[in-house]
């Protein structure tokens, strides 16, 4: 404490440098009194009130998002109420759809949901990932954002023009080409016997396929890119070939959210409604055969909500939305959290 | 002194490394051919209803309403009317809505319970099926006001919001924390903060959120089904049943006459037309960045 | 001009962490007076405490008396009317960049519903003046956003936007950590100009830039106020061996 201690002091007396002579001092130049300012700002309320209702005005429109789930469930559940007492559970389990016989079995809708559901993903999945491990690592940087853009107007495109697109063109050409060939091949599993007018589950699947594939693909290559890039080196460093690297390191630990990103495309999948209707044939059929029409629960909804007779007609209908909305409510939840526990919670993308 | 390795050994080195060598490229090329399988059809579909709906679309389309079956002629001009009305409905309801849900979610719910729950919540809903908020829509309206733009509206304003709730949220997280601190550091209430300072600094990509929203609910036929239900004429009357551009192709698409046919077509290209430039205009400000200004 | 502020046992914490530990001093008006100790030692938490910006995050707690003239701000005041009498630098630049240099200037003003257009005018010259940064902007006052200046210069358009609301007291919490030797240099000019008219504090890792500037010096070790004495006097001959240890580099 008594030696001289090693910082040097500059004396603070020395004229700081820099200061152009041009400059007035600040005091000379200015007509008005600081204090008016001053005055003004201490007699300035402090803002509280304002502040208080703001912040309550966003809460509330905040909340609107439960209260539209309330608004939702509620009429879903009181309009389904006449079906759902007349029928009870027997309501899932039989097939006879004939509502002007006043019989009403949903499970050949089920059914059909799960099966154009269930194949459309066979199809989807695959090729994501595929294209989803081509963007992430084979592609020029160039080609990278052209696919992005492409995949993202493929997830914008609206489902009816899809539907359209698939009545005048896919059709056909299941029916004239693709199905021939599928029943020549396949027939013997009878999966695909004639006949075959092209409306049909199969038909409905690809174009299920095709509208899910966004998601999933682009989903996947969130999770995939969020894997940390050391990863990929370690591997790579110890002499694994690109493949090998993917498996290891970006797909292991992907892992969750691809499962997330493909029970996301499930979910879209449920109830994608208009393209469906417009070329799955509508007809409440339970059948092995691919090339039979069929119904799903949103497309039994869409064609035949407008000509319901009758109040336990429509309630039989809203009661398929209720399974619709519960179902697709759980899906989601479950994709969510899969995805959000990887990405941490980054990813807003509903295409 | 390292001995020789015996032969079988270094055979079965080879014959890994071979196999490795030749699972890698098999998985390369499957990856390859599977994006161009996957965009050959894509550019197809697009040059396809480019190509089938520039051939039906004429100046008739935007200004006509459809003629009598089994007429030509006619066009969609009351169903494009039509959905600017219902979007109008729908925006006015949904815009506000969300955005002030997402100001509260990024301003004042960042990490408590309530904030994640409603986050959750709003990503849940965005993949509920458009076909249960006309459901919704219908129970809630429809039964006291009959079909109507009124109905559709609200159907489409279920569906805006907890997109439009997320997308601003997400924009104004962006906003840099410091700016946040200088405003209340100034003595700038914190409602005052939040319009002039967090607001106006994410404007740009709370837009270009609304703008996608708007462009996703403008193409949704389910929700309109049975709340707008569709009209053949000229309507502007918010209780009444009235036209929708995605109900009309839909309507169209599975009639029997060519003449509406053409028409679907036409109307496809134009809602193509709406997700394209929006798509196209949310790419080129995600790569200008976020926030204006600076070098 | 410029007002003291009197502190005692002020404690702090974030969330369970106790940040600031009994600190008790008084900041004489205007003087400028510099916070000087290792990272992490809670001078920056004690500056934010002073105007309440420590508030600002939601786990955030103190606890204490602290006394600018004769308020006490946190019992007499609320946050709004305290941070509008106290101005405050932070470390990096954060002007507004969806608003002009004049609107950055005047912001404090406007956004406090001030609208006299020609006293705004007045202001706005006399605070970029102040802050040496008049001569390079005023052709382009509202025509450039704020963002579109170097470091250096939109740390004084920051310093000039706290002067316009013509505080009693200016906090800069490392001003000048983040520029170049040449912006260093104007700004601890312009703390010099400053400080006859207002209560300075200023915290700084750069002891060199405490003993240029400030009257007064306080040493901060893992949040207690170590040392607390007149500038040379701290520097040269200090009472407490850990400060030796500090200012002579053997840690910090």
């Amino acid at each position: 404490m008594t030696q001289p201690n090693p910082v040097t002091l500059p004396t603070p007396t020395v004229a700081p440098a820099g200061k152009t002579p041009e400059q007035p001092p600040p005091d000379a130049s200015k007509p008005i009194q600081p204090s008016e300012i001053r005055k003004f700002l201490q007699e300035r309320s402090s803002g509280r009130v304002v502040d208080g209702s703001f912040g309550g005005l966003m809460l509330v429109s905040a909340l609107s998002i439960f209260v539209i789930v309330a608004l939702i469930l509620w009429v879903l559940v009181h309009d389904s109420q006449a079906s759902i007492h007349a029928f009870g559970w027997r309501f899932f389990k039989t097939s006879n759809w004939d509502p002007v016989n006043g019989s009403f079995g949903a499970l050949p809708f089920i059914y059909g949901t799960l099966v154009s559901s269930f194949l459309a993903l066979l199809m989807a999945v695959p090729l994501s990932l595929c294209v989803a491990i081509f963007v992430i690592d084979i592609c020029p940087p160039m080609l990278r954002g052209v696919i992005a853009y492409l995949t993202e107007l493929l997830a914008a495109i609206p489902s009816v023009v899809y539907g359209l697109w698939a009545l005048v063109v896919l059709v056909p050409i299941m029916r004239d080409h693709v199905g021939p060939v599928l029943e020549r091949w396949f027939g013997w599993t009878g999966l695909f016997a004639e006949p075959n007018f092209g409306v049909n589950m199969f038909t409905a699947s690809v174009v299920l396929a095709i509208m899910i594939f966004p998601i999933i693909c682009s989903i996947s290559r969130d999770v995939m890119k969020a894997v940390p890039i050391h990863q990929r080196e370690a591997a790579l460093a110890l002499g694994a070939t690109r493949w090998e690297m993917l498996r290891i390191a970006v797909l292991r630990n992907a892992r969750i959210g691809i499962v997330g990103a493909v029970i996301l495309g499930l979910g879209r999948a449920l109830g994608e409604t208009i393209a469906v209707t417009m070329v799955i044939g509508n007809h409440p059929d339970i059948v092995k055969n691919l090339f039979n029409p069929a119904y799903t629960l949103a497309s039994v909804i869409a064609n035949e909500f407008t000509e319901a007779t009758g109040d336990l007609y429509i309630s039989a209908l809203i009661e398929i939305g209720l399974a619709l909305f519960l179902v697709t409510i759980v899906v989601n939840a479950i994709a969510r959290l899969l995805v959000w526990a990887v990405t941490r919670g980054s990813s807003t993308r509903t295409a | 002194m390292i001995s020789a390795l015996p032969e079988r050994s270094v055979h079965l080195e080879r014959a890994i490394r071979v196999r490795r060598t030749l699972t890698n490229h098999l998985v390369t090329g499957l990856a390859v051919l599977s994006t161009a399988i996957v965009l050959v059809p894509l550019v197809a579909i697009l040059g396809y209803l480019i190509y089938k709906g520039a051939s039906s679309l004429n100046l008739a389309f935007f200004t006509k309403i459809p003629a009598p079956v089994g007429e030509t002629g006619g066009g969609m001009a009351n169903a494009i009317v039509g959905s600017g009305i219902i979007l109008a409905v729908a925006s006015a309801i949904g815009i506000p809505l969300g955005i002030a849900g997402g100001v509260y979610l990024a301003e004042y719910g960042r990490g408590g319970l309530l904030g994640n729950l409603i986050r959750f919540t709003a990503d849940v809903l965005n993949g509920v099926p458009s076909i249960v908020m006309g459901i919704a829509a219908y129970g809630l309206i429809v039964v006291h006001f009959k079909f109507s733009a009124l109905a559709g509206g609200v159907a489409l304003a279920i569906m805006m919001v907890p997109t439009i709730t997320r997308t601003t949220e997400e924009m104004l997280a962006t906003v840099p924390h410091m700016l946040r601190e200088a405003a209340l550091g100034l003595g700038i209430p914190k409602w005052r903060t939040i319009l002039s300072v967090s607001l106006r600094t994410a404007m740009p990509g709370i837009i270009t959120g609304c703008m996608l929203a708007f462009a996703r609910v403008a193409g949704e036929t389910a929700p309109l089904l049975f709340t707008a239900f569709g009209n053949n004429f000229w309507s502007f009357s918010l209780t009444q049943p009235i036209a929708a551009l995605p109900l009309q192709i839909y309507v169209y698409a599975l009639s029997p006459y060519d003449e509406w046919h053409r028409l679907a077509w036409a109307g496809a290209l134009v809602l193509i037309a709406l997700i394209m430039v929006s798509v196209t205009l949310v790419r080129l400000y995600a790569n200008r960045g976020v926030i204006k200004g600076g070098h | 001009m410029g007002v003291d502020i009197r502190v005692e046992n002020l404690n702090a914490w974030y969330g369970q962490v106790h940040t600031l530990k009994d600190v008790t001093l008084h900041i004489r008006a205007n003087q400028c007076t510099a916070l000087i100790g290792p990272s992490g030692c809670g001078k920056s938490t004690f500056v934010r405490c002073l105007n309440r910006m420590h508030e600002t995050n939601p786990i955030a707690r103190a606890e204490g008396s602290v006394r600018m003239g004769d308020v006490d701000i946190y019992q007499d005041a609320t946050p709004v009317e305290i941070r509008r009498r106290v101005g405050m630098v932070f470390q990096r630049p954060n002007p507004f960049p969806s608003m002009t240099i004049y609107d950055n200037v005047a912001s404090g003003l406007k956004l406090n519903g001030y609208r006299k257009k020609r006293v705004l005018d007045e202001v706005v010259e006399r605070s970029l003046k102040q802050a040496a940064l008049w001569d390079e902007v005023k052709d382009d006052l509202r025509k450039k956003s704020g963002a579109s200046l170097s470091g250096g210069q939109q740390q004084r358009l920051c310093i000039a936007r706290a002067l316009a609301v013509d505080p009693e007291v200016l906090l800069m919490d490392e001003p000048a950590s983040a520029l170049d030797p040449v912006s260093t240099a104007k700004i601890e000019d312009l703390i010099f100009e400053l400080k006859s008219q207002y209560t300075i504090v200023i915290v700084t890792h750069n002891m060199q830039q405490a003993a240029r500037v400030a009257e007064r010096t306080g040493f901060f070790l893992m949040g207690r106020l170590v040392e607390f004495d007149a500038t040379d006097k701290l520097f040269t001959n200090p009472s407490d061996k850990r400060t030796e240890d500090y200012i002579t580099g053997r840690f910090g």
